[in-house]
């Protein structure tokens, strides 16, 4: 698998984020974007996960089969992030059982059992999402976007809201993303870097 | 050169129909004066749906190419669209008062233009209440054809459903055209040329867009580049 | 099709825990139909104005509720998160299969509770919710494309309305002579054209719909 990105330029209104980004990650790799507040690391993150289309130039996602389909992109992605919210009037168990369905993740309640284990949210599955600490939810965040085992995970800020014990957990799992599949990070803080392969900086 | 001698040709046919139509005009029985009301409410009418049917072909050409330029192509056929509506309701209207005896009794000519407009209205509306360019154009233009695939049913299934007392189109379906010979060489002159009158405005207004992307294109690639 | 009905249980949970739609849409009915038959009296207005004072209640009930569906999933910052797991032609339909269930509902209150109060007499009951049942397609449909677009807006609320009047007008229209059509006793096949025109209505504006909204959920 591998993500590529050709010349990408993105615009809002008159004003220019991003300038000519190009790299391509291979599996078994990361990718770390750092840049300051505003510089455009969460815009490059949504165009790389095809939330939103640049400007100009172009995303690819490439496996021995050639390259996937825009419409089949979303498949490939697990992505956690600030402005990604899961449902809060739903329970835990609801907004998983729901996203591991539409993955068809297939044994999906082993799948989540064991994640909810891992992060720490054992036996918190019937709360609704609503009554969960703000470091509770970034944790049920990693839980849904790990349920399919994505080939590409993108982590907007992974630090944000967790305590000591989720940081590690956190790092743990993505030592192992990028042991065989591709890791793609946005972050402001340099203890990240250590995560990456490959440095990309936005903005000035 | 060329455009300049559609100028001049235009001024005069222009020229030439307001005067046919006042001074040389037959007059029909029954309608008396008002008879020339005709060359000057359908045509305009007519513009109005040409302009509608290019919004839609705009829009469409944005979804499928997302170039800007045809956004703002769709926009300025909604804007003459939009005026040229106004004025087929004004002339249409003053007919209705002297016909029918009511400037508006909801026939469903009447029902269809004034859908027109609110489509219209509805369009600008929704353009002013998105910041973003991309949205904007993407949303503006999907909303287009939505409407647009609603209006055979305003042209082809209201009027059957209700009366209408409006004259038949002058296309009818018989094949008729109740005009006499004068009647005839007024009103089509008068067809023709509005409509080169508006493909004229169109164009221009066409070219200034056009020129200010470019503009703006131009900025954009410096500042590409200065980096 | 599996992912079409697994939104559309996903909105029916989330409608269950909050009953925003729901409580909007049936108040809304009820005040405009009690405001309605105060104004006016019970014995007052003919079967032709109460027809199409039926359908206006029935649009603008249908108005303060059918949008919702995308607004929440906009203003909860959860539209990129469903992005992310479905395609566009699956979150249509399943946001829209909510809307046509949220419309039943509302006629299966709004109808008894109209016919009680304005004393409106049908002559034709079984034509009268074959119109309903057929022209509810058209308005969630169009209700539904509208609600997708004005979630991505500034100002939600009174844009729904603006927009989805006259994309929903054909149906209010030959609903409402249709409805005048069963207040007589008058066979189904007298309204053969208003139940033929709601039907084609129908299934172009959803099938607009399908093709268009690509274009509306991808940025």
């Amino acid at each position: 698998m591998k993500l590529i990105a050709e010349q990408i330029v993105k615009r809002f209104g008159t004003h220019l984020i991003l300038r000519n980004i190009n790299f391509e990650v291979r599996s078994g790799s990361s990718l770390v974007i750092t840049g300051a507040n505003g510089s455009g690391k969460t815009t490059l993150v949504k165009i790389l996960s095809n939330l939103i289309a640049p400007t100009r130039g172009r995303v690819i996602y490439q496996n021995e089969k050639g390259s996937i389909p825009r419409d089949h992109m979303y498949r490939f992605i697990g992505l956690v992030g600030p402005y990604l919210q899961l449902y809060q009037e739903l329970t835990a168990q609801e907004n998983l059982v729901f996203f591991a369905r539409m993955r068809e993740v297939s044994d999906y309640k082993n799948r989540i059992a064991f994640l909810m284990e891992r992060l720490g949210l054992k036996g918190r599955e019937k709360d609704p999402v609503k009554a969960y600490s703000s470091g509770m939810q970034q944790r049920l965040k990693y839980v849904c976007a790990l349920l399919h085992e994505p080939e590409i995970l993108f982590i907007d800020e992974p630090r944000s809201n967790l305590d000591q014990q989720g940081v590690d957990t956190v790092y743990e799992i993505l030592s192992e993303q990028k042991k065989d599949k591709i890791l793609v990070v946005a972050t402001n803080d340099s203890e990240d870097l250590r995560l990456a392969d490959q440095i990309i900086k936005v903005g000035n | 050169m060329l455009s300049k001698l559609w100028k001049a040709i235009l001024f005069v046919g222009i020229a030439l129909v307001f005067t046919g139509a006042f001074l040389w005009s037959s007059l029909k029985e029954g309608l008396g004066d008002f008879t020339r009301v005709l060359y000057f409410h359908v045509p305009v009418a007519w513009i109005t749906v040409v302009f509608f049917f290019m919004a839609a072909y705009y829009s469409y050409r944005y979804l499928r190419t997302k170039d800007i330029l045809f956004d703002a192509y769709a926009k300025i056929s909604n804007e003459l669209g939009i005026l040229f509506a106004i004025m087929a309701t004004i002339t249409g209207s003053i007919w209705a008062k002297v016909i029918w005896h009511s400037f508006w009794n909801w026939d469903p000519r009447e029902t269809s233009i004034f859908i027109l407009l609110l489509i219209y209205g509805a369009y600008f509306s929704l353009r002013s209440a998105i910041e973003q360019e991309d949205r904007r154009a993407r949303l503006a233009a999907v909303y287009s054809l939505l409407a647009f695939v609603t209006v055979p049913f305003f042209i082809f299934i209201v009027p059957r459903i209700y009366f209408s007392l409006h004259p038949d189109p002058v296309i009818n379906p018989q094949g008729k055209i109740n005009l006499d010979v004068r009647q005839r060489i007024i009103f089509f002159s008068s067809l023709f040329f509005q409509t080169i009158l508006f493909l004229w405005i169109f164009n221009v207004r066409k070219t200034q867009v056009k020129l200010q992307m470019y503009l703006r294109e131009y900025k954009e690639t410096k500042l590409l580049e200065e980096k | 099709m599996k992912q079409t009905w697994l939104i559309f249980v996903k909105d029916i949970q989330q409608e269950f825990k909050t009953r925003y739609a729901i409580n909007a849409i049936l108040l809304f009915a009820v005040v405009t139909l009690s405001a309605v038959s105060f104004a006016i009296g019970t014995f007052t207005a003919g079967s032709q104005v109460l027809s199409a004072l039926f359908w206006v209640i029935l649009f603008f009930s249908s108005m303060s509720g059918l949008s919702h569906i995308f607004i929440r999933e906009e203003e909860s910052q959860t539209a990129d998160t469903l992005k992310l797991v479905a395609s566009p032609m699956h979150i249509y339909l399943g946001k829209f299969l909510f809307n046509l269930i949220l419309l039943f509902a509302l006629e299966i209150i709004l109808v008894p509770l109209f016919i009680a109060v304005m004393n409106f007499k049908l002559g034709n009951f079984p034509l009268f919710l074959l119109t309903l049942f057929i022209g509810s397609f058209g308005m969630a449909g169009g209700g539904t494309m509208v609600a997708a677009i004005i979630s991505k807006a500034s100002s939600k609320g009174a844009l729904f309305t603006v927009l989805a009047f006259p994309i929903i007008l054909p149906v209010m229209i030959t609903g409402i002579s249709a409805t005048k059509k069963a207040t007589e006793t008058t066979p189904i096949a007298s309204a053969q054209n208003e139940l033929q025109a709601l039907f084609a209505f129908g299934v172009i504006i959803i099938t607009a719909s399908i093709l268009l909204f690509d274009y509306v959920w991808n940025e």
